[in-house]
């Protein structure tokens, strides 16, 4: 049969192989030029044909590399994972031209044409991203509306956080837990008075000034410091053999799943005050911390209960036949086994715990999302919301993507199997 | 000779389902009883109920001069005084070796670390697993794991032991290795029951024989007794199967 002799098997190696990448190439070659140099190899083509000739080109490059057992290991390996049919050689010319395709506009507009000088939108002349709004408004999207000359506080309070997170972990185990007490008890304090100032010297800020990128980490720190013990305790209590405490753990639960942050965040901000004596006065900023909290503790004790619920019977039993009572049996036995199954879960709610904190802006409070809807809004920046969210998209970005890489070493550090 | 566990006319119920019938059972310090009898015949449930693993719904069980009833601190203390091993052994797969055994001690009995580690290495090495003492449990055979649970129920220092099919998960070669350790510990006067198949087992270590069926006690008898000369119709017939 003639149509064997184009068969690419072993023993012809040498003619298909070179002449094979000679067409791979030459279609890569024709995007690139066509993509970057804006030139056209193929011109000479007619219309149509000329449209989709890299990947005729590259289909019939492919399939004549495609030689099994080749003895080679590089074109084995492609072979076996992006070349093993014809359907796989299509799809994977297809998503490679449009990568390529699509990267070239995109890296125009984020870098390459993009606007780095400047103090006003007048300065942006290029066609690409002006990140001029980005770097004037800088400011005002890390502290939101806290005054110029106060914000050391801001930065003082959070390095003193990173210090105290960053020494606890190298302290000795014994110095450790007084370490760990002191910032979930008292630094949350130290913390607040300093960020809110009206004693000590310090002049008072409202919490309503308080926004941008610090708003949103006070808040998730807040949120995630509380949400996981009452989570915790509320997973306990849905599994307690004690019906008052159990029925109380499922409604509370089910309450907070069932309705939407944003209502519960209008509710707290909004109809919580009206409910209260008159006179009595919380804070806006501690109210939604309070709603957030409640609201993300309901998600984690679900969590919480999947890891409780894995462990086998066995392991309740072993603790309590060694004559451990319900407090030590979980916080010994049960929890460290149940949390540690369940650290993607685990992340997961705290991850959309951080993603959520834009939507404190229905209460008019602004995190770094919010003060970006303000700065766009502003009428010698009109027109810039997408610098801003592609900037506000890439800061949750790099704090989730550092969350999700601590816990997968955590996850890692915690395993015994083997 | 005063009786270190007793129970009296003791019912258990599963729902509707009886599993345990009007149970009589003494007891006596140093004493070692073998529970033999077919699958659900309530012999598990019977010594979980020692220890209130199960709680029965009538009759008394009384262990050490203390009655297992709702107060649970009661029950606390007769858990740290008796201790329990398991058929899935049951070890806690996030501890050491070494602090699956130090755990209970530490917490529990309020020892100090250094006494609780010192502890858990006697035992451990009767058990002759003391080189394993800082490996995970996923680390040990089956045997080792076994012998790690009997090394942890032990380090409580326990009055009574209670052995719920301990060999029944094991591959057979490994089998001895528990067996071994458990006539150690009955020669060293330890109170035991022990509910297995290992018919050899309790024809070397068994004062008494204990054949249980659809939830009674169909036999009890002394060990000799038992096997050369047994009693009841049912008693026969499940050793001829089983021997």
């Amino acid at each position: 049969m003639i149509l064997n002799n184009f068969k690419p098997t072993k023993d012809k190696i040498n003619t298909f192989l070179p002449l094979g990448s000679i067409f791979v190439i030459f279609a890569f070659l024709d995007v690139l030029t066509n993509t970057f140099l804006n030139y056209n190899i193929t011109g000479f083509l007619p219309q149509t044909l000329n449209y989709f000739s890299p990947l005729l080109i590259g289909y019939i490059g492919l399939y004549l590399i495609r030689i099994e057992y080749s003895g080679i290991i590089f074109l084995d390996k492609l072979n076996k994972n992006i070349n093993s049919s014809n359907l796989n050689a299509f799809l994977t010319l297809l998503i490679l031209f449009i990568i390529i395709k699509a990267i070239s506009p995109l890296m125009n507009w984020l870098i390459l044409e993009a606007n780095f000088t400047g103090s006003s939108k007048d300065d942006c002349t290029d066609n690409g991203a002006c990140w001029v709004f980005i770097k004037v408004w800088f400011n005002r999207l890390m502290y939101g509306l806290y005054p110029d000359v106060e914000q050391w506080r801001v930065n003082s309070a959070f390095l003193l956080l990173f210090a105290l997170v960053g020494i606890a972990f190298f302290v000795p185990q014994k110095i450790k837990k007084y370490f760990i007490i002191f910032l979930l008890f008292i630094y949350p304090f130290i913390g607040i008075k300093l960020l809110s100032g009206g004693s000590f010297g310090l002049v008072y800020v409202e919490t309503a000034a308080w926004g941008g990128l610090s708003l949103t980490f006070i808040i998730s720190a807040f949120a995630i410091l509380f949400c996981f013990p009452i989570g915790v305790f509320l997973a306990l209590g849905r599994r307690s053999s004690l019906p008052a405490i159990r029925y109380i753990s499922i409604g509370f639960i089910e309450l907070w799943r069932g309705v939407p942050l944003i209502t519960v965040l209008f509710m707290a901000a909004v109809m919580f005050p009206m409910f209260l004596p008159d006179g009595t006065f919380i804070d806006k900023l501690i109210r939604v911390l309070i709603a957030i909290t409640l609201f993300e503790a309901a998600y984690m004790a679900e969590v919480v209960r999947g890891g409780l619920q894995a462990l086998p019977k066995g392991q309740y039993e072993a603790a309590k036949s060694l004559g451990m009572g319900y407090w030590r049996m979980n916080v010994l036995i049960i929890l460290p086994q149940a949390l540690k199954l369940v650290i993607p879960g685990i992340a997961n709610t705290l991850l959309a715990l951080v993603k959520d904190t834009p939507l404190i802006f229905v209460v008019g409070l602004m995190e770094l999302a919010g003060m970006i809807g303000l700065a766009k809004t502003n009428p010698k920046w009109l027109g810039m919301a997408m610098e801003g969210y592609v900037f506000a998209g890439l800061v949750f970005w790099v704090i989730c993507y550092a969350m999700s890489r601590y816990s997968q070493n955590l996850e890692k550090k915690l395993s015994t199997e083997r | 000779m005063s009786k270190i566990i007793e129970l009296k006319k003791v019912n258990k119920w599963f729902d509707k389902f009886q599993v345990l019938k009007d149970i009589d059972l003494e007891v006596a310090p140093q004493e070692k009883i073998v529970i033999c009898g077919p699958s659900g015949s309530g012999k598990s449930t019977l010594i979980r109920c020692i220890n209130r693993l199960e709680e029965h719904q009538e009759g008394n069980i009384i262990v050490d001069g203390t009655e297992l009833a709702e107060n649970t601190k009661n029950i606390e203390k007769i858990r740290a005084e008796v201790g329990m091993v398991f058929q899935q052994f049951n070890l806690f797969p996030h501890l050491s070796i070494l602090d699956n055994c130090t755990l209970a001690p530490i917490w529990v009995k309020k020892l100090p670390k250094k006494e609780a580690e010192e502890i858990a290495m006697k035992n451990l090495t009767r058990v002759q697993i003391d080189d394993q003492a800082l490996k995970f449990p996923g680390q040990l055979s089956g045997g080792q794991q076994q012998r790690a649970a009997i090394a942890r129920a032990l380090c409580m220092e326990p009055k009574i032991m209670l052995f719920d099919e301990p060999t029944s998960a094991l591959d057979p070669e490994m089998i001895k290795e528990v067996l071994d350790v458990m006539v150690d510990l009955a020669k060293g006067g330890m109170t035991m029951i022990v509910v297995t198949h290992e018919m050899g087992f309790a024809k070397e270590v068994a004062d008494y024989m204990i054949f249980m069926d659809e939830g009674k006690i169909v036999e009890r008898a002394k060990t000799k007794e038992f096997f050369d000369n047994p009693k009841s119709d049912r008693t026969k017939l499940f050793l001829s199967q089983i021997l």
